[in-house]
């Protein structure tokens, strides 16, 4: 990992004066993005995307004829999303193929993605979204979701528009944007719990999700946080797929 | 000879873009303009009083009319195009045909001109073949093929590839210019499919090579304008 030892560890000293992150971050500051499409040039459509530390890579297939068979929608094109972490991008080597975890988080793509892309008129057809997490520091399905949407319209298919997603965290009692991984593992007080969110350009929700204890006004503050956090996100995609043409003025 | 250019509305359309000089890039969601002024063409909708994009491409207005030419994309077949496709299947009554579609193309035995036993159909055209069509019909689930056109049937020697099938209108240029561009400095046989499918046939290998090369040049420099002098300095630089 990069910048591993600009992360100083400042905790607890100074909780009066406001809340501190471990890398020095505000609550609602989102980590450095950047974004970048046609990664893959043998796919239709691809895509990368950073938060900080987290890699993701999205390679789009398609809209193709369904195979096998029998799962072919004659009324409707079908999305199909597969997540996968690479071996080498965490600090503990995983083992390398679709887990319970992989599966799961593939299945919540798709599901985030799916009120965007217009596939209603690619009947019995297929459109194959690769993700790969090239190097992961928490948020991975979030830096997956954003570089799947790049990488869809990238891919020339027709879309309502964009999604962008962020994770909110709380950090014992603290809302905050974009968490990293040493605050994933955050164990003072209440602990931390993880709020992935998805939302289109025009602040629709797509996709939420919540792993752990929070009360509903904070969940409400938690979307209000994305919707800001998902602008900014909005804005590097943005700039990543109208960067990549060259009109050659 | 197959060496005619195939013109059908979709290059006429981007002469017209040519000339028309406001282009902008827009992403799906994007709104491209507002007010009641304008109709919404194609890859665009409207909502409330805007017109949206729902597609990635270049944005272009043209008497009130909003559209969206998109710049990546698989192929959309449309009644009336000549395509490059290889043969797939063999059936009892015909082809199947492989055009880079989601959908399949059938090439019906009918087509052929001649009389042909129906056990020595692959003697017609075997799995592996490449043939030059016309789509005949876009149906719900299938496209039927025509080859009763002069230029069309199967494609002996020379070499296919495949390129972006949005970027066919730049290689085939204004009214053919590029394409015959090509055919002059490298005394090749072209066919440009609009499904992205390039036949090259010429006396030496090193010809269809030099062919192959102008033609990802153009594919390269999709943008640019005046990209018919810039292919011909090109050529004149590999000399």
């Amino acid at each position: 990992m990069i910048n591993k030892n600009k992360m100083v560890k400042e905790k607890s000293s100074d909780k009066e004066s406001g809340f501190k992150r471990p890398d020095g971050r505000k609550v609602d500051e989102l980590r450095p993005m950047s974004a970048k499409v046609g990664v893959v040039p043998n796919a239709d459509g691809s895509a990368m995307f950073q938060f900080g530390n987290t890699i993701a890579i999205a390679a789009v297939y398609g809209p193709k004829e369904m195979h096998p068979q029998h799962s072919q929608n004659p009324q409707r094109g079908e999305l199909r999303c597969t997540y996968n972490m690479l071996s080498f991008s965490v600090t503990e080597r995983i083992k390398p193929g679709m887990s319970r975890r992989s599966q799961e988080i593939s299945k919540i793509t798709e599901w985030a993605l799916k009120p965007v892309v217009m596939i209603d008129n690619f009947p019995s057809t297929v459109i194959d979204v690769h993700i790969q997490i090239i190097q992961a520091d928490a948020s991975t399905r979030c830096a997956g979701i954003n570089a799947a949407a790049l990488a869809l319209a990238h891919a020339g298919v027709p879309m309502k528009g964009l999604v962008s997603s962020v994770s909110i965290g709380k950090l014992d009692k603290q809302l905050v944007v974009d968490v990293n991984k040493e605050e994933e593992d955050w164990e003072e007080g209440e602990g931390a719990t993880d709020i992935p969110i998805t939302l289109t350009s025009d602040g629709k929700l797509t996709h939420i999700q919540l792993d752990g204890k929070i009360s509903t006004k904070q969940l409400k503050e938690a979307v209000e946080l994305a919707k800001k956090a998902t602008e900014k996100i909005y804005e590097v995609q943005k700039k990543a797929l109208k960067d990549s043409v060259d009109l050659g003025k | 000879m197959r060496n005619e250019e195939f013109e059908n509305e979709e290059i006429e359309q981007e002469v017209e873009v040519e000339s028309e000089k406001e282009r902008k890039v827009v992403i799906p969601g994007e709104v491209i303009v507002k007010g009641h002024d304008y109709l919404p063409g194609e890859n665009t909708e409207k909502r409330g009083d805007s017109i949206v994009a729902l597609r990635y491409g270049l944005a272009e207005e043209f008497r009130g009319l909003v559209k969206v030419i998109p710049l990546s994309g698989i192929y959309t077949p449309r009644r009336g195009n000549v395509v490059l496709g290889i043969v797939s299947n063999l059936t009892f009554n015909g082809w199947v045909i492989d055009v880079g579609a989601p959908d399949r193309a059938f090439l019906p035995l009918m087509e052929v001109p001649r009389f042909v036993n129906k056990n020595d159909i692959a003697e017609v055209m075997d799995i592996g073949d490449a043939v030059a069509v016309k789509i005949w019909s876009v149906k719900r689930r299938s496209i039927d093929l025509s080859i009763k056109s002069r230029g069309l049937g199967k494609l002996e020697d020379g070499m296919i590839f495949k390129i972006n099938p949005n970027k066919v209108p730049r290689v085939i240029g204004r009214e053919g210019s590029m394409v015959s561009l090509i055919k002059e400095e490298t005394g090749c046989n072209i066919t440009v499919g609009q499904n992205g499918y390039i036949w090259i046939k010429g006396e030496k290998v090193e010809d269809e090579i030099l062919a192959k090369n102008a033609i990802m040049f153009i594919t390269e420099r999709s943008f640019v304008s005046g990209l018919t002098d810039k292919v011909k300095e090109w050529f004149d630089k590999q000399k």
